[in-house]
């Protein structure tokens, strides 16, 4: 195992430069050079065509939706649109593409200089600058078989299913991130996130990270502070940090690597330039592929495809057709919903802000549908180890509020309704009559209750009538028990002091 | 003459995974320099007011409408396999990971 330093002295000791690749899943129909089906499952190799598979004589066309996705990412990312860009051949030999080169672009990528501005949990602001994005072809699944057993000879190969190879990506490259200092963790998953959002927001990909659909290379590199007025050092190797899926895994990964670094460093030693494996169970990466000869790529221009020029016109289309940028969807929100910034940090940290604006939508306040989100149902959500938006629907969602706004419901009783909804039982009224969940609003069936306990209580009863108020609670606790809390405990309170005088000494 | 190497040759020779013998990369060195130079040539024809290009014929926005065609059955696409599991590519041990 790795030798890791405090994190907090390595941040005194070091400045972390940060650099990210994301790669998203475009949900095209088809796939970027060929009219397969850009389906990813399924049985193996049925998804293809002779142009995934390379053949002979087979050739490639670019999917034109592919490209207007791709311009409509690009220009989301505030880049310039490239009056020409270029598809090119990236050269290597490994089994997951048939070609033995993957067809991507170079130096003419589509959309470039662009920045996205991230919020941090801490409600900093920060812009992260966009170096490029371009478009390329996913490789197929390799499924690696024996080795593992220790029987090495003869026993070790690898399956592969092409069906992925050729679905569209579009990669954005970051240029180099400096100034996130201790935030750099918390900056790489915001960053992700906010890509996730735009692609979302888009409807461009389904951008599901434990899919595959949004991968994230994060790059990271230590520079060493030098004391003021002395010129600063030269940055450091680096290394890049694959296998993340998961947000929650990026942000982990880089405070990971910052440590590992700055131990080695501190003791000493060099970074290898390297590739380097996260692995969510253990929370540490491993070193994998040293950047060597087989980084070679030896691009040069695609022979097979021609040059792909948008006109001004489909740009300006396309732009103004742009969903509001999610910060500016945020400012706006937040104003709207008239949110501190602490309850607006907290929902937007939770990533249900959709799903609060859909309950919203359909007809809830806005802080009952982010006191529920942001509670009890990613409470459960945790608990269970499940993504919240799969337990219930924003519909549900507001009409559960709908009940306790009617007095259906306590916040009580609309905690086991919402249970009994995430059970499957129904909506929440169907719920409610199920399990005969309803709010006791009789005032006769209360008064009675509350006689009953006033009377078995009568050392409370004279200090409720001697004007000690607060000696209520324990009659009101009673109350609820005998209703079994399906009782308004305000209503109960207000009846309780009623009864109290009007009761027979 | 270009200055092309037997190093530069051992390297391109690795990268193509093509096997040469020493007689190989020698008379490879010598017919490789031979190529650039000819390159070179041209090179200097080609005046600044003559853009690069990566086509002879300018055609430009070729694009194929996003509808799904005719796809290949697995057993068609393993019909040229060297091996397969029935479903999919069988391939040798594989040093090294995805790029």
């Amino acid at each position: 195992m790795a030798k890791l330093m405090d994190y907090d002295r390595a941040l005194e000791l070091f400045e972390p430069v940060l650099g990210f690749e994301v790669h998203i899943e475009l949900s095209t129909k088809t796939k970027m050079f060929s009219d397969a089906p850009n389906y990813f499952g399924g049985e193996p190799n049925t998804n293809i065509t002779p142009v995934d598979l390379g053949l002979p004589g087979s050739l490639p066309v670019v999917n034109g939706q592919a490209v207007r996705y791709a311009i409509s990412l690009g220009l989301a990312l505030g880049c310039s649109i490239a009056p020409t860009s270029r598809f090119a051949r990236k050269n290597y030999f490994y089994p997951d593409l048939a070609k033995n080169y993957q067809i991507s672009q170079s130096d003419e990528p589509i959309a470039f200089a662009g920045s996205v501005e991230v919020e941090l949990p801490n409600g900093r602001l920060f812009t992260v600058p966009i170096e490029r994005a371009h478009m390329e072809e996913d490789a197929g699944k390799l499924t690696h078989v024996g080795g593992a057993t220790g029987r090495i000879q003869g026993a070790e190969y690898s399956l592969v299913d092409y069906n992925r190879a050729g679905v569209p990506l579009v990669e954005i490259v970051t240029d180099i991130i400096y100034g996130a200092e201790a935030d750099a963790p918390e900056l790489a998953k915001a960053y992700v996130s906010t890509i996730r959002d735009i692609v979302v927001g888009l409807g461009i990909s389904e951008a599901r990270m434990e899919r595959g659909n949004l991968r994230c290379d994060a790059n990271i590199s230590l520079r060493r502070r030098t004391p003021e007025g002395e010129p600063p050092a030269p940055l450091g190797t680096r290394t890049e940090t694959k296998n993340v899926n998961s947000l929650r895994s990026v942000e982990r990964a880089i405070r990971y690597e910052i440590q590992r670094q700055a131990a080695i460093l501190d003791d000493g030693g060099t970074i290898t330039q390297e590739t380097r494996h996260w692995h969510e169970d253990t929370g540490q990466t491993s070193a994998g592929r040293p950047k060597s000869d087989a980084d070679d790529y030896r691009y040069f221009p695609e022979p097979d495809l021609l040059p792909v020029v948008p006109s001004p016109e489909l740009i300006e289309e396309l732009r103004a057709a742009l969903p509001e940028a999610p910060a500016i969807r945020r400012r706006r929100l937040k104003t709207e919903w008239n949110f501190t910034d602490l309850e607006f940090q907290d929902l937007t940290n939770s990533g249900l802000v959709n799903e609060v604006i859909d309950t919203v939508a359909a007809g809830a306040s806005p802080a009952s549908a982010r006191k529920w989100w942001t509670g009890e149902i990613a409470r459960t959500a945790n608990a269970q180890g499940v993504d919240a938006t799969t337990l219930v629907t924003p519909l549900q969602v507001a009409q559960l509020v709908a009940l306790v706004d009617a007095g259906t419901l306590t916040d009580r009783l609309a905690r086991q309704v919402l249970e009994g909804v995430i059970a499957g039982e129904g909506t929440p009224q169907q719920v409610v009559d199920a399990r005969g969940l309803a709010v006791v609003s009789d005032d006769g069936a209360l008064i009675a209750a509350i006689d009953e306990a006033l009377q078995s209580q009568p050392d409370v009863l004279a200090k409720i009538r001697d004007g000690k108020v607060q000696a209520a609670g324990a009659v009101i606790g009673a109350v609820m028990k005998a209703m079994k809390g399906q009782a308004d405990a305000a209503r109960v309170r207000e009846l309780v002091l009623e009864r109290a005088t009007a009761l027979p000494e | 003459m270009s200055e092309i190497t037997q190093e530069q040759v051992t390297h391109l020779a690795n990268l193509a995974r093509i096997a040469l013998t020493p007689e190989e990369i020698v008379s490879l060195t010598s017919e490789l320099g031979s190529i650039m130079d000819h390159v070179a040539t041209v090179t200097e024809v080609a005046t600044p007011d003559v853009p690069a290009t990566s086509h002879p014929i300018p055609l430009q926005n070729v694009f194929r409408d996003d509808v799904v065609g005719q796809t290949l059955t697995a057993e068609e696409a393993l019909a040229g396999a060297p091996d397969h599991d029935g479903s999919r590519f069988r391939v040798t041990a594989i040093l090294g990971e995805e790029q």
